[in-house]
C-alpha cells in the first residue's frame, strides 16, 4: 500500500505565497495576498484584540485596514526572510499600525474608504468569548499562539473538505469525534465505543483514524509551508509548532 | 467549528508526531524520549509479538539531510554487532514519509541517573569499562561516535551497558560498503541546531568543515572548533574521560584521586598526540587503577607507591605480619 504519493510528509513543492505576494504578475500577486490574509487574519483581529484591548468594532476596522494597506503599501514584499520569521514581521506591522492608529484617531472614521475583505468576524469574536484568557501577555507569543491555532484550525478544514470530496466523510467523522472533542477523560469516546456506534469493527476505526490524521499531518505541514518564506523558516516554523509533542523525556534511548 | 482548545492543540500537535505505522509490523505505544533527530517510541512488533523501540525522525526534524542521516545511523548500528551497542531489527520508510528504524527496547536509566543512584566507584568503574568496550570495539571498525556522554549511554536492568545515539557518528573507512559518515549525509545543507534531553547537541553541514559536532563538556577541543571532520578515535577518548570525570567527580581518597585525576587528564589533553591512542588503552588504564596496578599516566613517587603496593596486598601483609608477630611471640615464650 503506498501512502506516500497521498500525503508527503514534508511537502516541498507547494511554493511559500510569501515569495508569491512578490511576483511581478499582478494577478499572482492577488492571489497570494488572498491566501496570506486568509491564514493571518483571524491572529491578527485576536491579537488586535487583547493585546491592544480593542473593541469588537474597532479591532474589526483595525484588521481590514491593516490588510488593505499590507497590500497597497506593499507590506508583504517588503518582508526580508534574511531578518526573521514572517509572522514576527508581521506581529511587529501590526503593532506600529494600531499605534500610529491610536496616534490618529479622530482624523477620520475608521474603516472609511477601505475596500473591505469579506471576513467572518462574528465567528472569531464568539471564539475569543469561548476560550480562555490566555496566559502570556508576551505580544510574540500571544501572536505565535493565535496563529498557531489558526493554523490548526485551517488544517483541520483542509482535512474536512479532502475527505467530503473523495467520500471518506465517516473518516473524518471519527478524528472529529476523537481527536477534536474536548480533552477530559470523562467523557472522550474509546475506539471500542466509536466501532459499536458506527457499527464498524475496531480495526477500521484504527484504519479510518489513521488516514485521517495522515490527511491532518499533510494539510498542516502545507499550510505551513504557504505561510513561511524560506525552507529554513519552514522547519523552524515546525520546529516551534510542535515544540510540545511529546516534551522532553529524560529516560530511555535517545 | 469550535475554537480549538489548548489541550486540543496539545493532543493534534501529537497526532502530527505520531508515526503512522500503516503497513509496517509495529503498533506504537508511547513516546519515550526525544532525541536530536528524532523520537523513539515504545511499540510492539506484531509478528514476532515483542515490544521493540522504534526510533522515527521527527516532522519537526525535515531535510533530506536528516533523513539520510538517520538511515545512516541505523546502518552504521546494523554493522555494529556488540553487546554493548543496541542492536537493530529494521529500517524504512513510514506511510507518513518519514523514516525510522526499529530497535532492542532497553529498560533501565540512563549513565547520568544511574550514577546518582550507584555511589559506588567500583560499580561506576566497571560500567566505564563496558562503555570503553563498546567504543574500543566501534574503533576497530573504523567507527567514531563523536557525542559520548552519560545521556547516551544506558545500564539495563540486569547491569548491562549500552552505547547510544550513532547520529552524528563518523567512518574513518569503507564509504565503499555503502555506509557514510552520519553527520555529513549527502545533499545536505547547514541547519540549526538540534537539542535533546536540556542539552545542546550539534549543528551540522554537509561540508564537516566549519560544522561543530558535539556536547559541550564531553566534545574534543577539536571538534569544538569545528574541525569534527578530523575527528578520530583520540576525540572519543577525550569524551571518556570527560565521562569518567563525571563518574568520579565525588570518589575516593585523595591518593587514588591523584592517580585517578592523571588518567582524566590524559584523556582530556587538549593535544590529541598526548591523549590515549584508543578507548582499549584508556580503558586499561582505568582497568590498573582499579585493581591497585599503577597507572600509566601517573609517574608515582616511593611513598606513594610503597602506599599504593601496601594498599593493594594489605592482606597478604597483614597475613605475613600475623605470621612473623606470632613466630617472635613463640620465641619469646620458648626462651622464658
Amino acid at each position: 500500500m503506498d501512502h506516500s504519493r497521498e500525503s508527503p510528509a514534508f511537502p516541498s513543492t507547494r511554493l511559500s505565497v510569501i515569495s508569491l505576494a512578490r511576483s511581478p504578475d499582478p494577478v499572482i500577486r492577488r492571489r497570494a495576498h488572498t491566501a496570506l490574509v486568509s491564514t493571518y487574519w483571524k491572529p491578527v483581529y485576536r491579537y488586535i484584540r487583547l493585546r491592544w484591548n480593542a473593541t469588537p468594532d474597532d479591532a474589526e476596522d483595525l484588521t481590514q485596514e491593516f490588510f488593505a494597506g499590507a497590500i497597497e503599501l506593499p507590506t508583504f514584499e517588503r518582508y526580508d526572510a534574511a531578518r526573521g520569521r514572517f509572522r514576527t514581521y508581521l506581529r511587529t506591522c501590526i503593532d506600529g499600525f494600531v499605534a500610529n492608529a491610536h496616534k490618529a484617531a479622530g482624523r477620520q472614521k475608521r474603516g472609511g474608504g477601505v475596500e473591505h475583505v469579506p471576513l467572518d468576524f462574528t465567528t472569531a469574536e464568539g471564539e475569543i468569548r469561548e476560550l480562555p484568557i490566555p496566559s502570556s501577555q508576551d505580544p510574540e507569543t500571544l501572536f505565535r499562539d493565535e496563529w498557531v491555532r489558526h493554523l490548526f484550525e485551517l488544517a483541520v478544514e483542509d482535512t474536512r473538505t479532502q475527505c467530503a470530496g473523495d467520500d471518506k466523510t465517516v473518516h473524518f467523522s471519527l478524528f472529529e469525534r476523537y481527536d477534536l472533542a474536548p480533552r477530559d477523560e470523562t467523557s472522550r469516546l474509546s475506539y471500542d465505543d466509536l466501532a459499536r456506534e458506527l457499527g464498524i469493527p475496531v480495526t477500521q476505526v484504527t484504519n479510518y483514524l489513521a488516514l485521517a490524521r495522515r490527511r491532518f499531518r499533510a494539510a498542516l505541514l502545507e499550510r505551513v509551508r504557504e505561510a513561511t518564506g524560506s525552507d529554513d523558516e519552514f522547519r523552524a516554523e515546525v520546529r516551534d509548532l510542535l515544540g510540545g509533542a511529546f516534551g522532553e523525556r529524560e529516560n530511555g534511548p535517545r | 467549528m469550535k475554537p480549538l482548545s489548548d489541550d486540543t492543540l496539545r493532543h493534534l500537535r501529537e497526532i502530527v508526531e505520531l508515526p503512522d505505522t500503516a503497513g509496517t509490523r509495529y503498533d506504537v505505544v508511547e513516546p519515550i524520549a526525544r532525541g536530536g533527530m528524532g523520537v523513539v517510541f515504545r511499540a510492539r512488533d506484531r509478528e514476532l509479538d515483542r515490544e521493540v523501540a522504534l526510533k522515527v525522525l521527527s516532522v519537526r526534524d525535515t531535510g533530506p539531510d536528516v533523513r539520510a542521516r538517520m538511515l545512516t545511523e541505523a546502518r552504521i548500528l546494523a554493522r555494529l554487532e556488540h553487546p554493548g551497542i543496541v542492536p537493530v531489527h529494521d529500517v524504512g520508510v513510514l506511510a507518513d514519509g518519514r523514516t525510522y528504524y526499529a530497535m532492542k527496547l532497553i529498560r533501565g536509566s540512563r549513565l547520568d541517573d544511574y550514577a546518582r543512584a550507584h555511589p559506588n566507584l567500583g560499580e561506576r568503574l566497571r560500567v566505564f569499562d563496558r562503555v570503553c568496550e563498546a567504543v574500543a570495539f566501534a574503533h576497530s571498525e573504523g567507527i567514531v561516535h563523536r557525542d559520548l556522554k552519560p545521556e547516551n549511554v544506558m545500564v539495563g536492568a540486569y547491569g548491562e551497558v549500552l552505547v547510544l545515539d550513532w547520529g552524528v557518528a563518523k567512518l574513518l573507512r569503507g564509504e565503499a560498503s555503502g555506509v557514510a559518515d552520519a553527520g555529513q549525509a549527502p545533499d545536505s545543507s547547514p541547519t540549526g541546531a538540534a537539542h535533546g534531553a536540556g542539552v545542546f547537541v550539534v549543528a551540522r553541514s554537509t561540508t564537516g568543515s566549519g560544522a561543530v559536532i558535539g556536547t559541550p563538556g564531553y566534545m574534543a577541543p577539536e571538534q569544538a572548533r569545528g574541525e569534527s571532520a578530523q575527528a578520530d578515535p583520540r576525540s572519543d577518548v577525550y569524551a571518556l574521560g570527560a565521562m569518567l570525570g563525571f563518574l568520579t567527580r565525588d570518589a575516593g581518597d585523595r591518593a587514588a584521586l591523584r592517580r585517578l585525576r592523571a588518567i582524566i587528564d590524559r584523556a582530556t589533553a587538549e593535544d590529541p598526540g598526548s591523549r590515549y591512542p584508543n578507548a582499549s588503552s584508556l580503558a586499561d588504564d582505568v582497568a590498573r587503577f582499579a585493581t591497585g596496578e599503577a597507572v600509566s599516566a601517573y609517574r608515582e613517587r616511593w611513598p606513594e607507591r610503597a602506599r599504593r603496593v601496601a594498599a593493594r596486598h594489605r592482606i597478604a601483609i597483614g597475613l605475613v605480619s600475623a605470621y612473623l608477630l606470632m613466630r617472635v611471640l613463640l620465641l619469646l615464650a620458648n626462651r622464658f
